[in-house]
């Protein structure tokens, strides 16, 4: 069928032209952004050639930020409005953050997420991780000289709901359309290409600077299946940095016979806590010191990837440290770190009921599994060499712009299809402070679910329900998600009512519920986001504030931003009538043809509602074609198949 | 035509019976998803979206119960009109009921994971029995009472496996 004109030329975009899609590691320590050019997914280089760009936001007083690499530099001289692995406090409470008082930080607690106070006054980890990705953003649009389709935003494999949400809402402050959220390990097999290699079963062994991910994929004709995740949301390089730099103070106290102020007091590890004890130190160093110490075992951890020995060097307040320190003594000093990671690897392996035998590559993730110590011990786990030959800073990014490409529609023959889990069981509160789950972990995703439930005292009118995450039998060790009420229910005998409660799921792994009185149809519904999360009032304030929106051109952003969603649904249009035009009469034809044209007459307009409303018309007047379309797609899926003979 | 109303079977496109295939259960779960599933439609407006995920959703519901022996033999009782009603009837024999007593007795006083591995070993072989005999009883006999007896029994088991595995959790955390 010949392709339909539907507008003057210069009018709307030409269909064959390609959308600029990116694929964004949204990461602890760095973050990237890449996209596929000429075929090839490739990171984007910064003006100076960088492609790493440190996660660290530094907030300048007087206005003003900094962002990546001038933030670390300027980091240790103002550690307290340096805001670094924010991705930590993403969807967080205070308490969640272990030994936050050990951070840098000042931490506003709110119930849901904390806020951090800085010289600019207080800000959300959304704002924080909205002005990487705006810088992200920018530097992509710098590249192609074009505004951007969508992106693809990584995230780790067990990201609850909360931090799921938030990085969603980080992405849409700053400015992006978010295309999809897929898991960081799916996005590294992507990358591998395991999608055209053998089939079978792959481990992704994701050690990162703050977060260790460990997923079990199985690869089918095109088709990803996560099948387990697991890791350990506070085990990263970054403890390596710690244990490093604690190893070396508790040595030099213990050659010097130093009995204060040896602790790095840097450490989520209980080995710091013990090593304080040991030499008698309190949390007594400055943000300046901490900074530094992290900095030079950093470098030493980095350096000791290629050589034997390396010198620690730290310049602290009070004086100079120097230490020369063995990659043996490094291996030694975390060890118990490595052993943790494949700890999670077992557990991951026990959930999907595999033996490591059974896995037939392994892919390594993220720059700290450039440590020899952890190619040897994941190795031998596995009995076999880990695929290491792609970068392991970049692979994420490109395995997601290879998705974003394909969501993008850049490559409609692409049999590349995700199939997600959802990482942590979902479930309500009953009687007792119990959870029960609803949704479980590791289910297929998209997914829905109901329950039924009942009021347990006579003529009771209101049901209050309170969703929570997670694999613990009692609410209070769950993570709470959201509360919401179900009122209206008509007075009955206790245990008469039938309250169903659905849980949906999207392919994002985000979560709606809603509730229904059977007997009654009284309804209640929420899309779970207020009691952790930011409410939209919150989000609305932010993008008022953000940089992104001065005021001059926030009318002119709206209309924009209307217009490219209207060359999207116009696009999605065209494209649905030349698959399936035959699908309608001519009278259904000549109905969506006029809502089309009504689409092109309002996307001149310089009226953003007006733009969009033309446009949610097109979208209502062509969803029962829609229907149709998906009908005669699953038909045909089945054609010729025959009922299997057994 | 299929519809979103259609039974897991007919969606499937898979004969109504327990015996089934699991390498082409997965491969028309795919096939299936392949067309339906919201990343398809993601260049092609909220209402194309919104349908697909409706598809995708009732896929993946037919998927989870037919992979599983157990749901899937459940499902095919109350297809046939014999609920199972695990909620409301849980009488069992009671020589099945002793056989678990001992059973969980054992699980109580197992310390290492070697008796574990032996007391899961013992009741993956019992779960095998059952489900041979829910088969036979399902598409043999058409016997769908005497199925949904056989149905409970592996519900018990079930219930007995999750708990081995969680003391396995406790022992390797």
């Amino acid at each position: 069928m010949a392709l339909l004109q539907i507008s003057e030329p210069g009018q709307t975009p030409n269909p064959h032209e390609r959308r600029i899609a990116v694929g964004i590691d949204l990461g602890t320590t760095h973050s990237l952004v890449a996209s596929v050019r000429h075929g090839v997914a490739e990171c984007l280089p910064d003006a100076q050639g960088r492609v790493i760009l440190p996660s660290v936001v530094r907030y300048l007083a007087g206005g003003g930020r900094q962002i990546g690499v001038e933030a670390v530099l300027a980091g240790s001289a103002d550690p307290e409005n340096t805001i670094a692995s924010v991705k930590r406090f993403m969807g967080r409470g205070l308490k969640d953050v272990a030994l936050a008082s050990k951070l840098p930080y000042q931490f506003v607690d709110h119930p849901g997420m904390l806020g951090i106070q800085t010289v600019q006054g207080e800000k959300s980890p959304v704002e924080v991780s909205a002005d990487i990705l705006a810088t992200l953003r920018y530097r992509a649009e710098d590249t192609f000289n074009s505004d951007l389709y969508g992106a693809v935003i990584t995230v780790p494999a067990y990201f609850d709901d909360a931090q799921r949400q938030a990085t969603k809402d980080a992405a849409q402050l700053a400015g992006l359309n978010v295309l999809r959220l897929i898991n960081e390990p799916t996005a590294a097999a992507i990358a591998y290409g395991l999608d055209n290699a053998s089939e079978g079963l792959y481990a992704i062994y994701d050690l990162g600077g703050g977060t260790f991910d460990i997923s079990i994929l199985r690869l089918t004709q095109g088709v990803f299946e996560v099948v387990a995740t697991g890791g350990d949301s506070a085990l990263g390089g970054d403890d390596y940095d710690h244990a490093l730099a604690d190893w070396v103070l508790a040595q030099l106290a213990a050659q010097e016979g130093k009995s204060v102020n040896v602790c790095s007091n840097l450490g989520a590890e209980p080995q710091c806590a013990s090593s304080c004890a040991n030499y008698g130190s309190t949390n007594s160093r400055s943000p300046a010191d901490k900074a530094a110490l992290k900095t030079a075992a950093r470098a030493c951890k980095e350096a000791l990837t290629a050589t034997e020995t390396i010198t620690f060097n730290a310049v602290l307040a009070g004086a100079s440290v120097t230490f020369d320190v063995k990659r043996s003594d490094f291996e030694a000093a975390t060890q118990a770190l490595t052993a943790r990671t494949l700890q999670a690897v077992r557990k991951a392996l026990r959930d999907a009921k595999l033996t490591a035998g059974e896995v037939k590559g392994v892919v390594m993730v993220g720059g700290s599994t450039r440590m020899p110590q952890i190619q040897k011990a994941v190795g031998e786990f596995f009995g076999q060499t880990p695929l290491t030959n792609l970068n392991p800073d970049e692979v994420v990014a490109l395995g997601a712009a290879i998705q974003a490409n394909q969501l993008a529609g850049n490559n409609p023959g692409g049999e590349l299809l995700l199939l997600d889990v959802i990482p942590l069981s979902l479930g309500i509160e009953t009687m007792g402070g119990l959870a029960e789950r609803i949704v479980l972990r590791n289910e297929t995703i998209p997914t829905a679910k109901a329950q039924d439930f009942t009021t347990y005292i006579d003529g009771q009118t209101a049901l209050a329900l309170h969703v929570v995450q997670g694999e613990r039998d009692l609410v209070a060790d769950c993570r709470s998600l959201a509360r919401f009420e179900l009122r209206g229910i008509p007075p009955m005998a206790a245990g008469a009512a039938r309250i169903r409660v659905t849980f949906t799921v999207d392919a994002d792994g985000l979560l709606s519920v809603s509730a229904r009185e059977q007997v009654s149809g009284v309804e209640a519904s929420i899309a779970v986001k207020p009691s952790y999360g930011l409410a939209d009032e919150q989000i609305a304030r932010m993008l008022a504030e953000s940089f992104t929106t001065a005021e001059s051109d926030m009318h002119a952003r709206a209309v924009t931003e209307a217009r490219v969603d209207a060359d999207r649904m116009l696009l999605a249009t065209v494209s649905a009538l030349n698959a399936d035009g035959d699908l309608l009469d001519a009278a259904q034809r000549s109905e969506i043809d006029r809502l089309m044209q009504a689409v092109q007459a309002a996307r001149t307009l310089e009226d953003a509602k007006a733009i969009e409303a033309m446009t949610l018309a097109l979208a209502k007047g062509t969803e029962a074609f829609a229907a149709q379309r998906m009908n005669r797609g699953i038909q045909h899926a089945l054609a010729g198949k025959n009922i299997a003979t057994i | 035509m299929k519809s979103l109303q259609s039974n897991d079977f007919e969606l499937f496109g898979l004969e109504q019976c327990f015996a089934q295939d699991q390498a082409v259960l997965d491969a028309r779960w795919k096939d299936l998803q392949r067309q339906a599933h919201p990343d398809k439609f993601s260049a092609q407006g909220a209402a194309a979206q919104r349908i697909a995920m409706q598809w995708s959703v009732r896929i993946n519901e037919a998927y989870q119960r037919l992979k599983d022996p157990l749901k899937r033999a459940a499902y095919l009782c109350e297809l046939h009109g014999a609920p199972v009603n695990a909620e409301n009837n849980t009488a069992m024999p009671g020589a099945f009921l002793l056989q678990q007593m001992e059973w969980r007795e054992a699980l109580d006083e197992a310390s290492t994971p070697e008796d574990l591995e032996q007391i899961s070993l013992q009741s993956r072989l019992a779960v095998r029995e059952a489900l041979q005999k829910t088969e036979q009883l399902l598409d043999q006999s058409q016997d769908y009472a005497g199925a949904v007896a056989q149905v409970r029994a592996l519900m018990f088991m079930a219930r007995f496996t999750e708990d081995i595995n969680a003391r396995l959790d406790q022992l390797d955390p």
